[in-house]
């Protein structure tokens, strides 16, 4: 098989130069071109995250005599010393780049074991190429096959389903308590940069209105023009914390600034309505009593991380499942490999000119009476044997073609011409 | 008698159960339809037992104690489809079905009694039992669907996540649900007492208007109706109306048992 995949990521480059080598959608454009221009790869599918930069292809020639040209290509794309880039990138051919992209896909290979980005990437990476004529009948299949093993993966895996952040574990136990947070309202203490890691979050999953309160009205006011938020007084406990449902807590204090007898009142005017405390303060801002209260549920910085770290535990047991699945599609597309190498497709033209002949010596014979059977028989022999002979030239051509992609042109040609859907092996 | 649609029943709630836990475990959609799909066809196999047991036995299902066993499974199950479908939540279907199995086997496992058919009879008789079973069995997913909350409830006080907290539905989905069984509850034994009511005044001079039967009805109806009232709007929302659910439905056991037993001169198994 004839893939090749020349690239870097987050394990083999740091952040510099994986900023230096990443690609704007202009830039994907123009590289896919200039390699197919330059002879280098007549496939080409350049995919670029933040985290890495990889650049799959199928070569016209051998695919470990082109990778030094890929090489030198990025080196000279994104203007980097090919020294600095050389000891970044990895070279990955045939299997084990097919192995490395449903790794890729499946989320294995991201910095956060079993993120969900990844597989959009992947899928909009496979569209822009597609759309830009860029992929053919290979990289199509390969990615179709990384697609799917994305979408089982996290379908059938847990690898991707629990928060991995404290910010995202405290919005999905704030779902936990409420369900869908597209009524509610969240109250955030504090402008810093956690308190806009969970009010991001927290907008992603639609909370209807969102409240800030910071000793600071004008890094409030930012905060709140930022998430479409309303800014809320410091201090006004009473009000403030009577409509909210979630709420988020990130100041810098020496002592709690939420203490039990505010939550006490709170709650008498909430008529008990349940309350979701995230303390992210260190020290912790919220009294750990306030724990106690009915229909009060506190999490501070250290339980919502071991919550975290619980889940990193669980999706690293879903690895195996996640890597059975990957060698599964690794195994087909090598069965889809084979299924190029003419299997049946011979066997199928074979028939198809066989009954073909019969029908038209029939029609023939019709009108030649005077021949014996036996006569009759000998002609259908010769015919036989001719159309075998016509057949054996271009079979063994097909059998010996050793680039991948003409072969596949050639077979998928002789089945869309030669064949009927019902007769395509 | 035919066992198939006893066999047939008894296999789509054990491979239902099977598929809501294996949903409760694994998160996949298609396995909790699946679920859903066998509950669906045992409902009806169960339908065609409770038929054919009737027709066997020439009486109504109702009529002993292993036959309002089955009917109580049977509108359990037809309770809680109608409030996962309403819900969109499956998650607690692990929760119920081996409730609604257990009183299927029970009851079908067990030789009929031979009592003597009850004094009232007719249409309005029948929609009293048959509400007031459903009443019991919307009761009893309310009370199903309350320890769930204070079971889930209490893992996320006490920062126990493990690995089924995120799998089960919200604490406020819960409390929607058990408040929409305990309606289904609430309306069902208000028609159906009504209806017992209007089945004794046909009967008359045969029944006591003193029976306890009726007054412990009463005091079921008045205390879901408080329970209602409650777990909506004021401050014992949350774990102490489910605590309330979980009393109501000992009451309605204790109606069921040693009422029916022991106190009461017209009922028997409803």
């Amino acid at each position: 098989m004839e893939i090749v995949l020349v690239g870097l990521n987050h394990r083999t480059a740091p952040v510099e130069v994986r900023e230096r080598v990443s690609f704007t959608a202009e830039q994907v454009r123009r590289a896919s071109e200039e390699l197919r221009a330059r002879g280098i790869l007549e496939e080409t599918l350049v995919l670029s995250t933040c985290n890495r930069s990889e650049v799959y292809g199928v070569p016209p020639e051998s695919s470990h005599e082109c990778a030094p040209g890929l090489s030198s290509f990025l080196s000279e794309f994104h203007a980097v010393r090919p020294d600095v880039l050389s000891v970044s990138l990895y070279h990955h051919y045939d299997r084990q780049a097919v192995e490395h992209l449903f790794r890729v896909s499946a989320g294995l290979d991201s910095m956060l074991l079993g993120e969900a980005e990844i597989l959009g990437q992947v899928r909009e990476a496979y569209r822009f190429a597609h759309e830009h004529g860029a992929t053919g009948p290979v990289l199509n299949r390969l990615f179709q096959g990384a697609l799917e093993v994305g979408k089982r993966v996290r379908t059938e895996t847990e690898l991707g389903t629990r928060p991995m952040s404290v910010a995202s574990a405290g919005v999905k136990l704030a779902e936990r308590i409420f369900g869908k947070l597209t009524e509610r309202t969240a109250l955030v203490l504090g402008a810093g940069t956690i308190s806009e890691q969970v009010v991001s979050q927290l907008r992603d999953k639609g909370i209807a209105h969102l409240n800030v309160m910071n000793r600071s009205r004008d890094r409030a006011q930012e905060l709140a023009q930022a998430f479409g938020g309303k800014v809320v007084g410091w201090g006004e406990w009473d009000s403030a914390l009577r409509t909210p449902d979630v709420v988020v807590s990130s100041v810098a204090a020496d002592d709690p600034v939420l203490r039990r007898e505010i939550l006490e009142r709170a709650m008498a005017t909430r008529g008990n309505r349940a309350l979701f405390l995230m303390d992210l303060g260190m020290p912790r801002n919220i009294e750990a009593a306030v724990g106690e209260l009915y229909n009060v549920y506190l999490y501070n910085m250290d339980d919502l991380s071991e919550i975290v770290q619980q889940n990193r535990n669980a999706r690293e047991n879903e690895i195996p499942r996640a890597e059975s699945i990957v060698t599964e599609h690794v195994g087909k597309f090598l069965s889809w490999q084979a299924s190029v190498e003419l299997v049946g497709l011979v066997e199928a033209l074979r028939n198809r000119i066989r009954d073909e002949r019969a029908a038209f010596v029939r029609a023939r014979m019709e009108s030649i009476k005077h021949l014996s059977e036996s006569d009759r028989a000998h002609v259908e022999k010769l015919m036989d044997e001719m159309l075998e002979k016509l057949l054996l030239e271009p079979a063994q051509r097909l059998r010996g073609e050793k680039e991948l992609r003409r072969k596949i042109q050639n077979v998928e040609a002789l089945r869309d011409l030669f064949l009927s859907n019902r007769e395509k092996p | 008698m035919n066992h198939i649609y006893l066999i047939s029943t008894a296999l789509a709630y054990l491979l239902s159960f099977i598929l809501y836990v294996r949903f409760l475990n694994s998160g996949k959609k298609m396995t909790g339809r699946l679920g859903t799909l066998l509950l669906a066809i045992g409902l009806v196999t169960h339908y065609f037992a409770l038929l054919e047991r009737s027709r066997g036995l020439h009486t109504v299902p109702y009529h002993d104690l292993y036959g309002s066993m089955s009917l109580f499974g049977w509108l359990l199950a037809l309770t809680y489809l109608g409030l996962e479908l309403y819900h969109r939540q499956r998650s607690v279907g692990a929760f119920v079905l081996p409730f609604i199995l257990v009183f299927f086997l029970a009851a079908h496992l067990a030789p009929a009694d031979r009592l003597p058919p009850p004094d009232a009879h007719g249409v309005v008789f029948a929609l009293h039992v048959t509400l007031s079973i459903l009443a019991y069995a919307a009761f009893a997913l309310s009370f199903v669907l309350s320890l769930i909350f204070l079971g889930e409830q209490r893992l996320l006080r006490n920062h126990n996540l493990g690995d089924v907290v995120w799998r089960l539905p919200p604490l406020e989905l819960l409390e929607q649900m058990s408040r929409s069984g305990v309606l289904v509850g609430l309306i069902s034994i208000g028609v159906g007492t009504a209806l017992g009511f209007v089945s004794v005044d046909r009967l008359e001079g045969q029944n006591s208007f003193f029976d306890p039967k009726y007054i412990i009805t009463l005091v079921v109806l008045a205390l879901y109706l408080l329970y209602f009232r409650l777990a909506r709007t004021t401050a014992w929302r949350g774990a102490r109306a489910s605590k309330l659910c979980i009393f109501n439905f000992v009451v309605v056991v204790l109606s069921f048992t040693v009422v029916n037993f022991y106190l009461s001169h017209s009922h028997r198994y409803f």
